[in-house]
């Protein structure tokens, strides 16, 4: 019966092992590069959610099917507790740095390690957020902790069986893999002939100063 | 972007293309799969970075580390910083990213950002973006691995409000900080 939750030792080797592949797949997937995260939320790029949601179909239609064979006890799998408000005002802040900095904590420890220095000043400035964080949690943890904290599920809000929500977030997936097509299409210029000496630049005026 | 930009390079020096979305997406889930059945748990990040963050800073404030209420827990006396899974998982993907690095010939010391900024500017947002994702990813609990990825595949119901909120939040943002990457 999995998981078979090997004994610490055995289980630190394989974490190494996990993450190398981890860290290899993110590297071969473009995500040790700024640009092309942050392309995603200009449209035009649309990788990051593409690799995502396959991901996330990939094992969660694994999990689903070994979990009805018999072959997972699903209680011995760790699910992240529930505190829905917490999460969702952190997963904003989140957003907003991720545009911001242009990397996520995985992906800047693979864009440091091939060089990009913007991933290594990204990464001391998570150090830093996570001390700021530290500081403040003492006068927020009354929001901070704010729910339950149980194992709940996309099953329990919406009312519907595993299976169902297995395939209705695999239906959802394949819908914005269209739409990322087609918007990759609209503002990637991917399939547009692009004219071969593009003196002006079409949209804004570009100014050299930056933002700073 | 960097690579087809340069002309003059010798054959068989250009980095390798990246993987189709969809293979790389598979090749992810295959890992976090098999890391559930293996481990019980799934892929992470900001875990090691906030437990590494406590070890360098109780090195010059050891006491206000131990007393800090969210800090302290990741220390109970004799434990050593490395002695944790998420240690071990993120040392594996440094090494993965620098043998996918070195393998794709994409080792470059750079600093990579939008066409309108300078090298300068890049840094700078690059450690105030850092410090809001570090500050949300705490307030969260997680990040886009142990969270929207690892929480995602589970269908756990806080994950998936926070990968929604991310999102949302980058999106919102977006427009108003376009100079920075368009």
């Amino acid at each position: 019966m999995m998981p078979f939750q090997p004994t610490t030792w055995i289980a630190y080797a394989l974490a190494v092992v996990s993450g190398f592949f981890f860290g290899f797949v993110l590297e071969r997937a473009g995500f040790g590069s700024s640009r092309k995260l942050a392309a995603q939320f200009y449209l035009k790029d649309m990788t990051v959610l593409k690799v995502m949601f396959t991901a996330i179909v990939t094992a969660l239609l694994g999990l689903t099917v070994l979990r009805a064979v018999g072959l997972v006890n699903f209680d011995h799998i760790y699910i992240n507790p529930t505190f829905v408000i917490p999460q969702a005002v952190g997963g904003i802040i989140f957003g907003v740095g991720f545009v911001v900095g242009g990397f996520c904590p995985g992906t800047s420890v693979v864009a440091a390690v091939t060089g990009k220095l913007d991933a290594i000043a990204f990464l001391l400035g998570t150090a830093g957020g996570i001390l700021v964080y530290s500081a403040v949690y003492p006068s927020i943890k009354g929001f901070a902790t704010m729910g339950s904290g149980e194992r709940l599920f996309l099953t329990d809000w919406l009312g519907l069986p595993y299976g169902i929500v297995a395939v209705l977030v695999t239906l959802m997936a394949l819908g914005m893999f269209v739409g990322a097509e087609f918007l990759e299409r609209k503002f990637g210029g991917k399939a547009k002939p692009v004219p071969a000496k593009a003196d002006e630049p079409s949209n804004e005026p570009a100014t050299q100063s930056g933002t700073a | 972007m960097e690579d087809a930009t340069h002309i003059a390079k010798p054959e068989g020096t250009e980095a390798k293309p990246y993987w189709d979305p969809y293979l790389a997406g598979v090749a992810l889930g295959l890992v976090l799969l098999a890391t559930f059945l293996i481990f019980g748990r799934g892929l992470g990040a900001s875990g090691a970075i906030t437990r590494t963050t406590a070890w360098v800073t109780s090195w010059f404030a050891s006491d206000w580390v131990s007393s800090n209420a969210h800090l302290g827990g990741y220390f109970a006396s004799g434990t050593h910083w490395w002695d944790d899974w998420l240690i071990f998982e993120v040392v594996g993907v440094a090494l993965g990213g620098l043998f996918g690095g070195l393998t794709a010939r994409r080792m470059k010391v750079a600093v990579e950002g939008g066409p309108r900024i300078k090298p300068r500017t890049r840094i700078l947002f690059a450690i105030v973006g850092g410090a809001i994702v570090g500050f949300g990813a705490r307030l969260a609990m997680g990040c886009t691995s142990g969270q929207a990825l690892t929480g995602g595949a589970t269908l756990a119901l806080g994950s998936w409000a926070f990968m929604m909120a991310v999102f949302g939040g980058a999106y919102g943002l977006a427009y108003f900080v376009r100079r920075l990457w368009t």
